[in-house]
């Protein structure tokens, strides 16, 4: 079965255009060594990445620790200048911009930060915080006018609009990871990356977060990219989902494609590595552990990087790199030997009740 | 029968502090057998890990006040001293801490931190000391043995360093072990790695184990029974098919629906508890839960509950003023979808 890859990725019935697009991305962190400090290797983080964002979508990242999801990600919002690669936002280059332009583009990008205790400075009020950007930009200059805006914000996000004045630490995990989505919000951004929003929280906050950014989303017609390590937590709030592996994206599908039906030997793994929360399912399973860590992005392993943790590698896998391309049901994947739906079945015990 | 292994009765910690008294465990009671698994589940502040490292003797703070008993083997561990507690500590009784980073010594060869804790316990040479190290380390899975016990801990990576800690304490094969969040800084394939581990290891020992925990998922992979807590005090106690299919208790109900499942439709919504856990210096009146409880009733913010058996269900124990025919209309009408409040005007209404 053969599918055209923008069918395969945008399987959504409503065809969306591109907000982003990803070129032959590239990040790689020199090594110095030596008394001359010469650069004796380099980390590479993202090593030739390319996908497109679509408007409106959310869009999930995952992987495990030093996959490159965090990189990739600062990387589309220029926080990071790439080694080389292309991203283009909404048509125009962005890889290269400074100054003013960067400045101007900041606007349209905004970031929600991983932990909610260290990414608000604990010696500001709230509405100030909230209105930083406000001031970097420019923006309602008139203190009445401000205050009113930045209210507006919060109560957008669910915080009391009375609470203004108070300091960081006054609110709880939650509340404070409210004030670091208002911020986010306040110049009316089109694209909010959020870098694990909900792992610094507690379970029963973890939800109340999770159901603010989908409903400011919907609402606000943003487009989200979501990165995070509890693939529960992607399935639930992404439309596709792109899986990295050694500074590539090995995998990228549709939510319900990705959990119901994985290709690579890898994203199966990981699917398979999630406690399920019904012991039932939990028992029924077949528990598919990976052996060993995850090889040095210095030295990625020639061939397919996922080669000396996989076992369905052969000798094939260890020469050639496979190409990102569609496979048997839609998914893009970058693979050999692709699983079948019967190895699926086994291993992923939600991919059994997707199937009914 | 024979006595359970570990015995804990109306275990009370608390903690003298200048803006007053923090109620950190508040009475709980709890039994462990050989080879058993109890999984202890609740959100941060909830006084899951003071309960467990006041077993261990780690809670004698000038400021703790601590009553109840701790019976462990037979032995009463509040009573003992700190000296004969040092014995049973990494000999009978062992834990694996959360971060394994900052629970190993980072100037000490793993392997030297490993055989200390041998030396400690055991009449053995330091050669014998280090082959038991070595021993161990390739029981939890580390290629090479011999050359990594010589490496430092920086040497080791995150998965590498947790089956260290594990090694560590199981080297003098203790008959309780007890894991504080041993996975929460881990990926979810090493995650996997390591639950297996215990797992084996448990069956080959036939170690009873402590599991603390927030994951859900990681309760109900390894535990035998489940004591869900909150604020200071075991809410719902059972084994563990039944915490999740039949639970009683509304903060289990809250727990259970706020998490995204693998297994349910992507676009289920989800349900958070309102609020947030309660300051443990001015708990709630009442039932501590009762400001988040979407079925609260006048009386419930005056009667404390106490851990009462449910009706036609042994070994199942929960705290709620509920009554448990209306308790298990509201979960099946929450199971099938319902949100909490109209729950509540469908089945409480209805019983007034």
């Amino acid at each position: 079965m053969s599918v055209s890859a923008s069918e395969a990725t945008g399987a959504n019935p409503v065809a969306r255009e591109k907000i982003m697009e990803v070129e032959g991305l590239f990040k790689h962190f020199p090594i110095h060594a030596g008394f001359f400090r010469r650069q004796v290797g380099a980390v590479k983080a993202v090593d030739g990445v390319s996908f497109d964002v679509l408007r409106g979508e959310t869009l999930g990242l995952v992987g495990e620790s030093g996959c490159g999801k965090s990189t990739t990600a600062r990387l589309l919002l220029r926080l990071m200048e790439p080694t080389d690669g292309s991203i283009k936002f909404e048509g125009r280059e962005i890889a290269g911009v400074k100054g003013n332009e960067l400045k101007a583009l900041r606007r349209e990008m905004q970031m929600i930060f991983q932990d909610p205790y260290s990414s608000l400075n604990p010696r500001k009020t709230v509405g100030s915080i909230i209105s930083d950007p406000f001031a970097i930009h420019g923006m309602h200059k008139d203190a009445g006018e401000r205050k009113k805006a930045v209210q507006e914000l919060m109560d957008i996000v669910g915080l009391n609009p009375e609470h203004y004045n108070r300091y960081p630490h006054e609110f709880s995990g939650g509340q404070r990871q409210r004030i670091g989505v208002a911020r986010a919000l306040a110049l009316r951004p089109k694209v909010i990356v959020a870098d694990e929003p909900v792992s610094a929280l507690d379970v029963s906050i973890q939800a109340q977060v999770l159901n603010l950014l989908r409903d400011l989303q919907r609402e606000l017609g943003l487009t989200l990219i979501f990165i995070a390590h509890d693939l529960s937590v992607v399935r639930h709030m992404c439309d596709r989902v792109a899986v990295m592996y050694l500074g590539r994206i090995v995998e990228l599908a549709t939510s319900d494609q990705l959990y119901s039906h994985p290709r690579m030997p890898y994203t199966g793994a990981l699917m398979s590595a999630v406690p399920v929360a019904d012991p039932r399912l939990a028992a029924a399973k077949k528990r598919q552990v990976l052996v060993g860590d995850v090889p040095s992005p210095t030295n990625p392993p020639p061939g397919c990087r996922f080669h000396t943790r996989c076992w369905k590698a052969q000798e094939v896998c260890r020469n050639e790199d496979p190409p990102l391309v569609a496979k048997d049901g839609g998914n893009l994947a970058a693979c050999h030997f692709p699983l079948s739906d019967a190895e699926v079945l086994e291993r992923v015990p939600s991919a059994r009740n997707v199937n009914g | 029968m024979a006595a359970p292994l570990l015995e804990v009765e109306n275990l009370q910690v608390h903690f003298e502090t200048e803006d007053g008294l923090v109620k950190a465990v508040d009475g709980i009671s709890y039994t462990v057998d050989r080879g058993q698994t109890l999984g202890i589940v609740g959100e941060s502040g909830s006084g899951k890990s003071v309960s467990s490292l006041t077993v261990m003797g780690l809670t004698r703070a000038r400021n703790a006040r601590i009553t109840g008993t701790v019976r462990f083997d037979g032995k009463d561990l509040l009573g003992t001293s700190e000296e004969d507690m040092r014995q049973i500590r990494g000999n009978d009784i062992a834990m694996i801490f959360q971060d394994p980073l900052s629970s190993l010594h980072p100037f000490y060869k793993v392997g030297a931190q490993i055989a200390e804790g041998v030396q400690a316990h055991r009449d053995v040479s330091k050669a014998q000391a280090w082959d038991r190290a070595v021993e161990m380390l390739s029981l939890v899975g580390i290629p090479e043995p011999r050359k990594r016990a010589d490496a430092y801990p920086h040497e080791f990576s995150g998965g590498m360093r947790q089956r260290a800690m594990i090694a560590m304490a199981l080297a003098n094969d203790p008959k309780l072990l007890i894991a504080d969040e041993p996975t929460t800084a881990l990926d979810v394939t090493v995650q996997a790695q390591i639950l297996e581990l215990i797992e084996r290891l448990q069956s080959e020992f036939d170690t009873a184990v402590v599991v603390i925990t927030h994951d859900l998922g990681v309760v109900a992979e390894m535990a035998d029974e489940i004591a869900v807590m909150y604020a200071g005090r075991i809410v719902e106690k059972a084994n563990t098919d039944t915490i999740f299919a039949a639970p009683e208790h509304p903060y289990t109900w809250g727990l259970l629906s706020s998490i995204p499942r693998l297994d349910a439709p992507r676009d289920e919504e989800l349900v958070p508890i309102a609020g947030r856990p309660p300051s443990l210096i001015n708990l709630p009146g009442g039932c501590s839960f009762h400001p988040r409880c979407p079925y609260v009733r006048e009386a419930h913010t005056k009667v404390d509950p106490e851990l009462k058996p449910v009706p036609g269900a042994p070994g199942h124990e929960v705290a709620c003023l509920l009554d448990s025919s209306v308790r298990r209309k509201l979960w099946s009408e929450l199971r099938s979808g319902v949100k909490p409040a109209e729950a509540r005007s469908d089945v409480m209404e209805e019983a007034r």
